[in-house]
């Protein structure tokens, strides 16, 4: 177990209740969905568990091993909805910029840069600027961002909602190819069913406003997975289930 | 390197696109785009130097045609040898303007920057001060310059201070609009890697505010030349200080009528030049990454 969430209440300064009595365990390594319709308080439980938000009421435990409880330790790595890079740096710098704030000197950081860049499939592009690259591009540059620091907990924002299909096909198959060897915990957020069953090992699935988790749902795919699973009985037929949870859901 | 797990670009697109930017940095395609751009910059060119030289050519056959006495209208022409023959008189007030509008400038772009980075510190700041910024930009310059003569008894200090309050306001407003317009999920980022105010400000909100700034420091050139020029008029200081409104003022007195629009073409020439200067090193900063100054792809 990484992080334990209880009883969680999250209500804006504007009224808004985002979640009421929300109960979420993320457990060492796994691949956990958390699909829910617009506007459910998904994207708010990725930033408490950031760290960029307070709870209103509940908790937040973190294992032992992440630092002080309630404390995220910084071993985490968070990918947004956009590619959200400095357009006036490089790919180079754009990927740099977590261990620059954090006071790397220059012979430590330059080697996980490198390997992050190349980990998303991007060397040769140190120099290149961001409105160089197409959409694709760009978010693999923040992942790398997201994995330049070697965190042990990877939160996604639903982060290929704005990609066209062909794209998000191949940044999830990278992604699952990229999970598979160095074994993250990843926390992803999605409002597409197909998505969360193909990536994930568990979907939690989350009620309408004010959010909490109604279901969760294990998904026993093949140890590696590919295009062969999106189109395997199995696999729909996960999908027709988390559909019907998911409007459950929506109605409860 | 083998423990690296590498993945390639996705598609066909991504495949193409890192194509072109490869040939693009290996230099192969850098001929054609060198002769095109000749090309866009004589068609940038040719219609208003067209306009200007039929323009100029109506006017001096009008002077010729309807004999306007010189006194009345000098033809270009006229205008032109005056310039040249007064040149002995008309570059050191020339060079007086410009050092008083481009101290003016300096001091504005300095002064107008501490004072964004100050409104952006305290919110209580920017609301107590902010109304009064304003207070001085709407005030005409005109009608306070005479007040700031009496005051300042030094009148190149007392003309870059007119200058100053001119042009320091678009500066400030835009600055500061630049300031607090750095991306929130930027800002988000920023604080999930525990960066300090420092860093925050040193690597997201100055680079932010780059463009911003270089807008309101375009205009700023303009009006620290505007500044200078109506606090010259105010002052009406004449001697070997005398900037070239003086001329103008000293030419309108004595009925030189030639030397008055030399003065004048000067002063237009001493903004087109701040302007340009100003807007070549906009590009230069920007032109790497922001959309105002990168090359369309056609």
């Amino acid at each position: 177990m990484i992080v334990r969430l209880r009883n969680v209440d999250k209500v804006y300064s504007n009224g808004v209740v985002a979640l009421r009595g929300l109960d979420l365990d993320v457990g060492e390594g796994e691949f956990l969905s958390l699909l829910g319709p617009s506007g459910c308080g998904k994207s708010t439980v990725l930033r408490l568990v950031a760290g960029l938000g307070e709870v209103s009421r509940g908790r937040i435990e973190w294992s032992s091993a992440d630092g002080p409880a309630g404390q995220p330790n910084g071993d985490i790595g968070f990918v947004f909805q956009e590619a959200t890079l400095m357009p006036w740096a490089t790919v180079w710098k754009n990927v740099l910029l977590p261990l620059r704030l954090r006071g790397f000197a220059p012979d430590e950081s330059e080697p996980r840069v490198r390997e992050a860049i190349a980990m998303v499939g991007l060397d040769g592009f140190e120099q290149a600027y961001p409105r160089e690259l197409s959409g694709g591009m760009k978010m693999r540059v923040s992942i790398a961002r997201a994995l330049v620091t070697r965190p042990r907990l990877l939160l996604m924002d639903e982060p290929f909602a704005s990609l066209d299909e062909i794209t998000r096909f191949k940044l999830d198959n990278d992604l699952l190819a990229l999970w598979a060897r160095q074994r993250w915990t990843v926390v992803f957020v999605t409002h597409s069913v197909y998505e969360s069953v193909y990536l994930s090992t568990r979907i939690a699935v989350m009620t309408a406003r004010p959010g909490r988790t109604a279901g969760e749902v294990a998904i026993e795919g093949p140890a590696l997975r590919d295009e062969a699973f999106r189109t395997s009985a199995p696999y729909n037929e996960y999908c027709r289930h988390v559909s019907a949870r998911l409007a459950e859901a929506s109605r409860a | 390197m083998s423990s690296i797990p590498s993945v390639g670009p996705e598609g066909a697109a991504g495949g193409v696109e890192m194509r072109d930017l490869e040939a693009a940095r290996a230099g192969t395609a850098a001929a054609r785009p060198r002769r095109r751009s000749l090309w866009r910059i004589v068609r940038l060119v040719l219609p208003p130097a067209g306009v200007g030289i039929a323009g100029l050519l109506t006017w001096e056959a009008v002077v010729r045609l309807y004999q306007i006495p010189y006194y009345i209208l000098p033809g270009p022409l006229l205008v032109v040898r005056t310039l040249v023959k007064d040149w002995g008189t008309l570059y050191p007030s020339l060079l007086v303007t410009l050092a008083i509008a481009g101290a003016a400038l300096l001091v504005a772009t300095v002064a107008g920057v501490m004072i964004s980075i100050l409104f952006t510190q305290s919110r209580w700041i920017e609301l107590s001060l902010f109304p009064y910024a304003v207070i001085l930009q709407v005030t005409p310059i005109v009608a306070i310059a005479p007040l700031i003569i009496i005051w300042v008894k030094n009148i190149p200090v007392a003309l870059l201070t007119c200058a100053w309050i001119v042009a320091f306001f678009p500066i400030v407003s835009n600055t500061t609009l630049g300031l607090n317009s750095a991306d929130h999920n930027l800002l988000n980022l920023f604080q999930l890697y525990g960066a300090s105010r420092w860093q925050v400000f040193w690597h997201l909100r100055l680079p932010s505010a780059m463009p911003y700034f270089l807008g309101g420091l375009r205009i700023s050139g303009g009006l620290a030349l505007i500044g200078a020029v109506v606090a010259e008029f105010v002052a009406g200081t004449g001697g070997a200080q005398s900037g070239l409104a003086y001329r103008v003022l000293e030419s309108g007195y004595t009925m030189q009528i030639p030397r008055m629009f030399a003065a004048l073409f000067m002063i237009t020439c001493t903004g087109v030049l701040i302007f340009s200067v100003l807007t070549a090193l906009s590009h230069l900063l920007l032109r790497k990454w922001h959309e105002s100054a990168a090359e369309r792809e056609g």
